[in-house]
C-alpha cells in the first residue's frame, strides 16, 4: 500500500500536469499569466514536500526560489511588460483550444507509456514522478510551439522548465539540483529583460512589413 | 590549493573576464584579451606535460585534452583576429565603445564556460558549463542591436534553451539510471564512476535518456532538423563570434555527445547510438549541401557549410571503430581551423565591401590579393579538394566506411559532391571576374587566417607521428 506521503507528493505532481492543460486553452495574457503563477506556486509546494519526505533540506531552497521568483516577481515583471508593450488585449488563436487539449492528452499518454515502462524497476515515487514531469515538459513545448507572442512563448518555456525541476527534484538525492534551478533562473531572468529591452513581440518572425523585406537578406 | 593547469584553463579566463569588464579603452583590452587567451592556450599546452590530479569535479583525460588544446588555439587566433576586426567595426562606428569593454568580457566568460564544459568531470557541471557558454554567445550575437540581429539572438536563446532543457531532462534520467547501482548523491554524476558501472544500469531507462540527450545536445551541435538558429547566429553577429561559433562551440556540444555515446556503449544492452546518429548526420550533411544553392548571404552560406561538415563528423562518429573514430576526430580538427579561417576572411571581406550580400562582392582576387586567395584557399580546403586536410579526412571517413557500409558512402558522397559544386558556384563570382563595390585596402591581420590554413595544407601532407598516435589513442577510447 502507499503511504500518506506518496499519495501528497503524486497529488501535489498531478494538479501540475492539471495546470499545465489550464494554460493551454488560455488564450488571454493576463489570464496565462495567473495560470502561470499557480503553476509555480503547485513546483514550490511539490518541491517542499520532497524537501520534507525526503529530508533533504537544500530542497527547501529550491522552493523558496521556486516560490518567490517564478510565482512573484516573473508573474509581476511580465504583468508590467505586458501593459508597457500593450498586448494586454491580444487574443492569439494560432490552434484551437480542441485540438490543442488533443494533442496535449496525446502526449501525456506517450510519456505515461514510456516513462512507466522504461522505470519498472525504479521505487515507485520517483518513477510516477517522472513520468508527470516528463508530461509537464512536453506540454510546455506544445504551448511553445502553439504559440506566437514571446511572452507567452516565455510562459511556455517556464513551465517546461518548471517539469524539469520537478524531475530532478523527484530523482532523490540528485545533487547539483539547487545550482541547476539557479541557472534555470538566471536564463529566465535574461529572457525576461531581454523581451522588455528589445520589445520583442512576435517569435521568429515580425508585423513590420519593411523589416520583413530584408529579413535575414535572403529574400530580395 | 596548488595551482596546476587545470585549475589554470579556467582561472585565467575568469580573472580576464572580471579584468576587461573593469577597464578602458579598446586597444587596451583587445591586447590584453589576446594575452590572456595565449595564456590559457599555453596552459593548455601544459596539460600534455604535466597530467593533473582529476577529482569529483574536474578531469583531464586523453579524449578532452585534444578538445582543450583546440579550443584554446583557435580562441587565441580568433582573439588576434578580432583585434583588427572589431577596431574596424569602432571606426565605421556601427559598435559603441562600451559594447566593446562588453564584448571582451564576454568572449573571456563564453572561453570559460567552454573549457568547464570540457573540463567537466560532473555531467550536471558540465550542462551548467554549456547553459553558460550558450548565453554568452546569445549575447554576443545581438551585440549590434539592429533588428536582424536581436531576432537571430532571439531565435537562437529560444532554441537553444529547449535543447539545453532537454539535455538537462537526459542527464537526469542517466542520474536515475546510476541511482540504483552506485548509490544516492555526488558520485552517481561523475563521469568517471559512472564508466566503471556503466554495464550494469538499467537499459531501458539509458536508452530514453540518450534520446533526450541527443535532441537536446543535437540543437546546439546544429544538425538538422534542429539547426534552424544555426545560420541566423552566424550571419547576424560580429564575425569573430561567427568563428568561434562553427569552430568551437559546435564542437563543445559534440564533445558532451560523445561523452554519453561512450556510457551507452560500455552497456551491452542499451541500444547502439551509432544508426541514430549516422542518420541524424547524413540527414544533416545532404540538407545542407542543398542549402548552400540560393543563399545570398555570405556569412549564412558558410554557416551551412558548418552545418553540412558537422554532419559528416558526427556521421563519422557514429560509424564508431578506431578508424571512423580517427577520421572522425582529424575531420572536427580540420574543419574548425579552416572555418575560422574563413570566417576570418569573411569578416575583412564584407568590412572591405561594407556589405554581406554576395551579389554586391566580386573579382576579389583582383581588387584584394591577399584576401581575395586567402578565401579561394579556404574554400578550396573546405571543399575537401586534395592535398588539404579535409581531404583527407573526408577520404578517411569515406574509405573506413565503404567496406561496411557502401550505401551510406554513396549518400555521403553524394552530400559532399553537391556542397562542394554549391560552394564554387558562388566562389567564382565572389574571387574571380569585374571587381564591384569599394576596393580600399583591408586593415587586416592576415597572421590568424594563413596560419590555420598553413596548418590544414601540411595536415594534408604530413601528420607527425605523436599527433597521429595521439588521435588514434583517443579513436579507441571511443570504441
Amino acid at each position: 500500500m502507499h503511504s500518506l506521503s506518496f499519495d501528497i507528493a503524486h497529488m501535489l505532481a498531478g494538479s501540475l500536469v492539471l495546470v499545465s492543460f489550464m494554460q493551454l486553452y488560455q488564450d488571454r495574457l493576463y489570464a496565462l499569466l495567473n495560470t502561470f503563477a499557480l503553476h509555480a506556486f503547485i513546483l514550490a509546494a511539490s518541491v517542499a514536500w520532497q524537501a520534507f519526505v525526503q529530508d533533504a533540506p537544500h530542497l527547501y531552497l529550491t522552493a523558496m526560489i521556486a516560490l518567490v521568483f517564478k510565482a512573484i516577481v516573473i508573474p509581476v515583471a511580465l504583468h508590467r511588460i505586458i501593459v508597457k508593450l500593450g498586448i494586454h488585449r491580444e487574443i492569439e488563436t494560432v490552434v484551437g483550444v480542441g485540438p490543442a487539449m488533443l494533442l496535449g492528452m496525446g502526449l501525456v499518454a506517450l510519456s505515461m507509456v514510456v516513462m512507466l515502462r522504461v522505470t519498472a524497476e525504479a521505487d515507485p515515487l520517483a518513477r510516477e514522478d517522472l513520468a508527470f514531469a516528463l508530461s509537464v515538459v512536453l506540454l510546455g513545448l506544445l504551448m511553445m510551439v502553439t504559440r506566437r507572442n514571446a511572452v507567452s512563448q516565455v510562459i511556455g518555456f517556464m513551465s517546461l522548465e518548471n517539469g524539469l525541476v520537478l524531475a530532478a527534484t523527484g530523482a532523490k538525492g540528485m545533487p547539483l539540483v539547487v545550482e541547476i534551478s539557479v541557472a534555470f533562473s538566471v536564463l529566465i531572468a535574461f529572457i525576461v529583460i531581454g523581451i522588455f529591452l528589445f520589445r520583442i513581440r512576435e517569435r521568429f518572425d515580425t508585423v513590420d512589413v519593411q523589416a520583413l523585406d530584408k529579413f535575414r537578406g535572403e529574400r530580395q | 590549493m596548488i595551482f596546476d593547469a587545470l585549475t589554470g584553463v579556467l582561472l585565467i579566463p575568469a580573472v580576464a573576464a572580471v579584468l576587461l569588464a573593469a577597464l578602458p579603452g579598446y586597444r587596451l583590452t583587445a591586447r590584453l584579451n589576446v594575452v590572456a587567451t595565449f595564456l590559457t592556450f599555453a596552459t593548455a599546452v601544459s596539460l600534455f606535460i604535466v597530467e593533473p590530479v582529476s577529482g569529483p569535479y574536474l578531469l583531464v583525460d586523453d579524449l578532452n585534452r585534444v578538445f582543450i588544446v583546440l579550443t584554446t588555439f583557435v580562441s587565441f587566433t580568433t582573439s588576434v583576429f578580432s583585434a583588427s576586426y572589431i577596431e574596424h567595426e569602432i571606426e565605421i562606428g556601427r559598435l559603441k565603445l562600451t559594447y566593446v569593454r562588453f564584448y571582451h568580457s564576454m568572449y573571456q566568460v563564453m572561453m570559460f564556460g567552454m573549457n568547464l564544459a570540457l573540463v567537466a568531470n560532473n555531467i550536471g557541471l558540465m550542462w551548467v558549463a554549456i547553459e553558460m557558454a550558450t548565453l554568452t554567445t546569445v549575447l554576443m550575437v545581438g551585440i549590434y542591436r539592429t533588428h536582424e540581429a536581436l531576432e537571430a539572438a532571439w531565435k537562437y536563446f529560444i532554441l537553444g534553451s529547449v535543447g539545453i532543457a532537454l539535455a538537462l531532462f537526459g542527464t537526469i534520467l542517466v542520474y536515475m539510471a546510476a541511482k540504483p547501482v552506485i548509490g544516492e548523491g555526488l558520485y552517481a554524476m561523475v563521469w568517471t564512476v559512472l564508466v566503471t558501472h556503466a554495464a550494469k544500469f538499467d537499459p531501458a531507462l539509458l536508452n530514453v535518456a540518450f534520446v533526450f540527450l541527443l535532441l537536446g545536445y543535437g540543437t546546439k551541435v546544429g544538425l538538422a532538423p534542429l539547426h534552424a538558429w544555426l545560420p541566423d547566429a552566424h550571419a547576424e553577429g560580429p564575425t569573430p563570434i561567427s568563428a568561434v561559433l562553427s569552430g568551437l562551440l559546435l564542437n563543445v556540444a559534440l564533445y558532451a555527445l560523445l561523452r554519453f555515446k561512450m556510457l551507452l556503449a560500455l552497456n551491452p544492452a542499451a541500444i547502439a547510438p551509432g544508426p541514430l546518429m549516422v542518420t541524424m548526420g547524413l540527414i544533416s550533411c545532404v540538407f545542407a549541401a542543398f542549402m548552400l544553392y540560393r543563399r545570398r548571404d555570405i556569412k549564412r552560406m558558410f554557416a551551412y557549410s558548418s552545418i553540412e561538415h558537422m554532419g559528416i563528423i558526427v556521421f563519422a562518429f557514429g560509424m564508431g571503430g578506431p578508424l571512423a573514430n580517427f577520421a572522425g576526430l582529424l575531420h572536427m580538427t580540420m574543419h574548425s581551423l579552416t572555418k575560422s579561417a574563413i570566417f576570418y576572411a569573411v569578416g575583412h571581406i564584407s568590412q572591405v565591401k561594407g556589405t554581406q550580400k554576395i551579389a554586391d562582392i566580386s573579382g576579389l582576387t583582383v581588387s584584394n590579393p591577399v584576401l581575395g586567395w586567402g578565401l579561394v584557399l579556404g574554400v578550396v580546403a573546405i571543399a575537401g579538394l586534395p592535398p588539404l586536410g579535409i581531404f583527407m579526412s573526408e577520404f578517411l571517413v569515406v574509405s573506413s566506411t565503404f567496406a561496411r557500409e557502401p550505401w551510406l558512402v554513396i549518400i555521403l558522397v553524394f552530400g559532399i559532391l553537391v556542397g562542394l559544386s554549391g560552394l564554387f558556384l558562388r566562389l567564382n563570382t565572389i574571387a574571380f571576374g569585374e571587381p564591384r563595390g569599394p576596393t580600399a585596402p583591408a586593415q587586416a591581420s592576415y597572421v590568424p587566417m594563413f596560419a590555420h590554413l598553413a596548418i590544414v595544407f601540411t595536415a594534408g601532407i604530413y601528420m607527425p607521428p605523436a599527433l597521429v598516435s595521439g588521435f588514434q589513442n583517443v579513436a579507441r577510447l571511443l570504441g
